[in-house]
């Protein structure tokens, strides 16, 4: 998977030194990672290892205490979910943060609904569009007039997807964006992600299956306990050396060199 | 991956399928129905008379308003315990405004048409301002709705006695008196122009709706199915002109009319009530929470934080605010309420709206709002409101006494959810 990115220039997105606590507990300690156009950056992890908070910062879901974010070498400020859309940074959640009653259309486009006269929202264009984007995402959805909770897990995680590829999504966050899906999906997911990785978009992916992320990610970020462990190349490593750096919070290799 | 589950255009639907009705309006049409036929034979045919069915919608009007601002409330994971109290508030300011204030402040003659306005501003204000407020608590402080309404509901009901020294206040202004039911209605003859008007205005909604699916190439209805739908409405909306049109101004209230001008009514001579102003004003307050809940984004962030407040909030969706407008409107339609409800009676009394609260809710719930969240209709809630009215009404003329008709009241309340919920499991939505 990892052919030449070139990482020479600057990245996309950098996030430096991020620290944040809630209450007492340091969920995530100075924390930097990066990515390039046409990467992907998975987060690696045991629970509880700071892996959704320090992303929900580059969502713009939470505040970080410190530390600074910037796009394209350039300093920027996230204070909302919408701000981090304007920096055109999609999120894809391990909860598949859809509004259950709503339609396929409905979701694609909350908060950023087509809007025709009067003010008032264009039901029939936000459906042609989603109709349109899901034939090229998902040929076999059909399911668009029905609330998206008749909708199977992968049906509802391609919904998500499109949400990022139709608002043209220049930063995409997943996380454990296949949580929840069966095989099948979960391989269409990942077609989906070299699909936006092909078309230049920065990704950070978190999942479980180190399998899976060796094959779909370029660099690999490993955290514990809110602190970065590494970030290493994946055909520097070897799963077990990812394995660990997640449990042992070191990298075997670099401790022997 | 592959749909099993997806519509089959090519195969043939049932009637039901191609006429895309909904089963759940169908249900409670039904259950009017068989209410309102019970009660006529109960009472021997005197349910089922115009005056009967005029006096049940004046009465329905005042509630079926706060139902259609409970939806939105309920829909958004809320409940507000305090709109009863609330509209004797609206009330209060209302009378205190066209008799004192507004009178002493501007030094406009008591009656003057004008009053009216600045008393109906006034209320309108107050439900805005203080839903408003209650809204603040729950979204910005994160007191739970619950208890900020329940609070409000003993603040609200002895504010409004503040306001009027516990006293009665009436007669109210004339004008005023235009929005209660019986003292302003349109007439026989423009009752049917705005029939008309409205089954013309429903026809084009319906296939200005069908242009805009066509036009992006998705499936319509056949034609004759659009066209029976058609039909349905206008003969609903016609019929029900029909029906208020019947009830005929008894004889000698028109007497009095005449004699008040120094005429006496010409041999023969009959005329209409037609429909009340305060219909009119339901209506006006359907279409446009319709409009809202269906058709802009406001409307789509309430169905959505209903739906996963978090899918919301992450969609860039200010949900404390949304929570605010939601309680504001309550509270606008609350002051509406009070309009009608005062108007009604023709004075403001300090028990006005007591126990609204609980037929709001309970008119909402009947009408399919689901308490956890996301899924209601306005329509619904009308069709709630209506139904519980005329069960209470049927029940006053049976000659139920007051207590067995509160204990079924209740009983169908918990009944009607009960149905809810196993109606949704079936259809799994
Ligand atoms: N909103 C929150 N309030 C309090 N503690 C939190 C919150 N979100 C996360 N945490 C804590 O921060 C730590 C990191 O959690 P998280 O980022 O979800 O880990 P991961 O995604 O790697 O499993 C955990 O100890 C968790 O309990
Ligand atoms: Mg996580």
């Amino acid at each position: 998977m990892a052919e030449d990115i070139d990482r020479s220039g600057t990245p996309l997105v950098e996030m430096r030194d991020i620290s944040i606590a809630f209450g007492g507990v340091q969920a995530v300690d100075r924390v930097s990672i990066d990515v390039f156009p046409g990467e992907v950056v998975g987060l690696l992890g045991h629970n509880g290892a700071g892996k959704s908070t320090l992303i929900k910062i580059l969502a713009g879901a939470y505040k970080a205490d410190s530390g600074e974010i910037l796009i394209n070498g350039q300093k920027v400020d996230i204070r909302s979910p919408a701000d981090a859309r304007t920096h055109h940074i999609e999120t894809i959640y391990q909860t598949l943060a859809l509004a259950d009653n709503l339609d396929a259309s409905a979701n694609l486009f909350l908060g950023r609904e087509i809007v025709g006269a009067f003010g008032l929202v264009d039901d029939s264009a936000m459906e042609a569009e989603t109709r349109k984007i899901m034939a090229r995402l998902n040929p076999n959805f059909r399911k668009f007039s029905v609330p998206v909770s008749a909708l199977s897990g992968g049906q509802r995680q391609s919904v998500a997807i499109a949400r990022a590829v139709y608002f043209n999504a220049k930063i995409v966050i997943m996380d454990e964006p296949t949580a929840a899906l069966g095989v099948h999906e979960t391989e269409m997911v990942a077609d989906l992600i070299k699909e936006l990785k092909s078309q230049g978009l920065g990704i950070f992916l978190i999942s479980h299956d180190t399998r899976e992320m060796m094959d779909l990610c370029d660099r690999v970020s490993v955290m514990k306990n809110g602190a970065l462990v590494g970030t290493e190349r994946v055909e520097d490593v070897t799963e077990d050396d990812i394995l660990s750096m997640i449990i042992l919070g070191k990298n075997p290799k670099r401790e022997a060199a | 991956m592959t749909d099993t589950t997806g519509p089959h255009p090519g195969r043939s639907r049932s009637l039901f399928a191609q006429l895309e009705l909904d089963l759940r309006l169908l249900g409670m049409i039904g259950a009017f129905a068989v209410i309102c036929v019970l009660f006529n034979i109960l009472t021997g045919g005197n349910f089922l008379t115009p005056r009967n069915l005029f006096n049940l919608t004046i009465q329905t009007v005042s509630v079926a308003i706060m139902a259609t601002g409970m939806v939105f409330v309920i829909v958004t994971r809320h409940i507000d315990l305090a709109v009863g109290s609330l509209l004797a508030t609206c009330s209060a300011v209302m009378a205190m405004t066209q008799t004192a204030w507004a009178v002493d402040l501007l030094g406009l003659p008591l009656g003057s048409p004008a009053l009216a306005w600045i008393a109906i501003l006034a209320g309108l204000l107050t439900g805005a301002v203080i839903g408003g407020f209650q809204g603040w608590l729950v979204g910005y402080l994160s007191i739970p709705a619950f208890i900020v309404t329940l609070g409000g509901l003993l603040v609200w009901r002895n504010v409004a006695w503040y306001l009027t020294n516990g006293q009665t206040i009436g007669p109210l202004n004339e004008t005023f008196q235009l929005f209660g039911g019986i003292n302003g209605t349109l007439g026989a003859t423009w009752s049917w122009i705005f029939g008309i008007l409205a089954s013309v205005a429903a026809v084009l909604a319906l296939f200005a709706s069908r242009r805009a699916k066509l036009r992006h190439d998705f499936p319509v209805k056949p034609m004759w199915a659009e066209g029976a739908v058609a039909a349905i409405f206008v003969i609903a909306i016609m019929g029900f002109i029909a029906i208020l049109n019947a009830y005929t101004i008894p004889a000698r209230v028109l007497a009095r009319q005449f004699e008040a001008r120094g005429l006496a009514v010409p041999e023969g001579f009959t005329a209409s009530y037609g429909l009340p102003i305060s219909v009119l004003l339901l209506i006006a307050v359907a279409v446009v929470m319709t409009v809202i809940a269906r058709k802009t984004r406001f409307g789509r962030y309430v169905f959505a934080t209903g739906g996963n407040p978090d899918a919301a909030e992450l969609s860039g969706i200010n949900t404390r605010l949304l929570t605010v407008k939601v309680f504001a409107l309550m509270g606008v339609l609350v002051g509406i309420a009070g309009l009608v409800a005062s108007s009604r009676l023709t004075f403001h009394s300090n028990d006005i709206g007591t126990l609204d609260e609980l037929r709001v809710i309970a008119a909402a719930v009947i009408g399919g709002t689901a308490l956890a969240g996301g899924i209601g209709t306005i329509y619904g809630a009308i069709l709630g409101a209506l139904i519980m009215q005329s069960l209470q009404s049927g029940m006053a003329m049976v000659g139920v006494d007051a207590p067995l008709q509160n204990i079924v009241v209740g009983s169908v309340l918990v009944a009607a959810v009960l149905i809810d919920i196993i109606y949704r499991r079936r259809v799994g939505g």
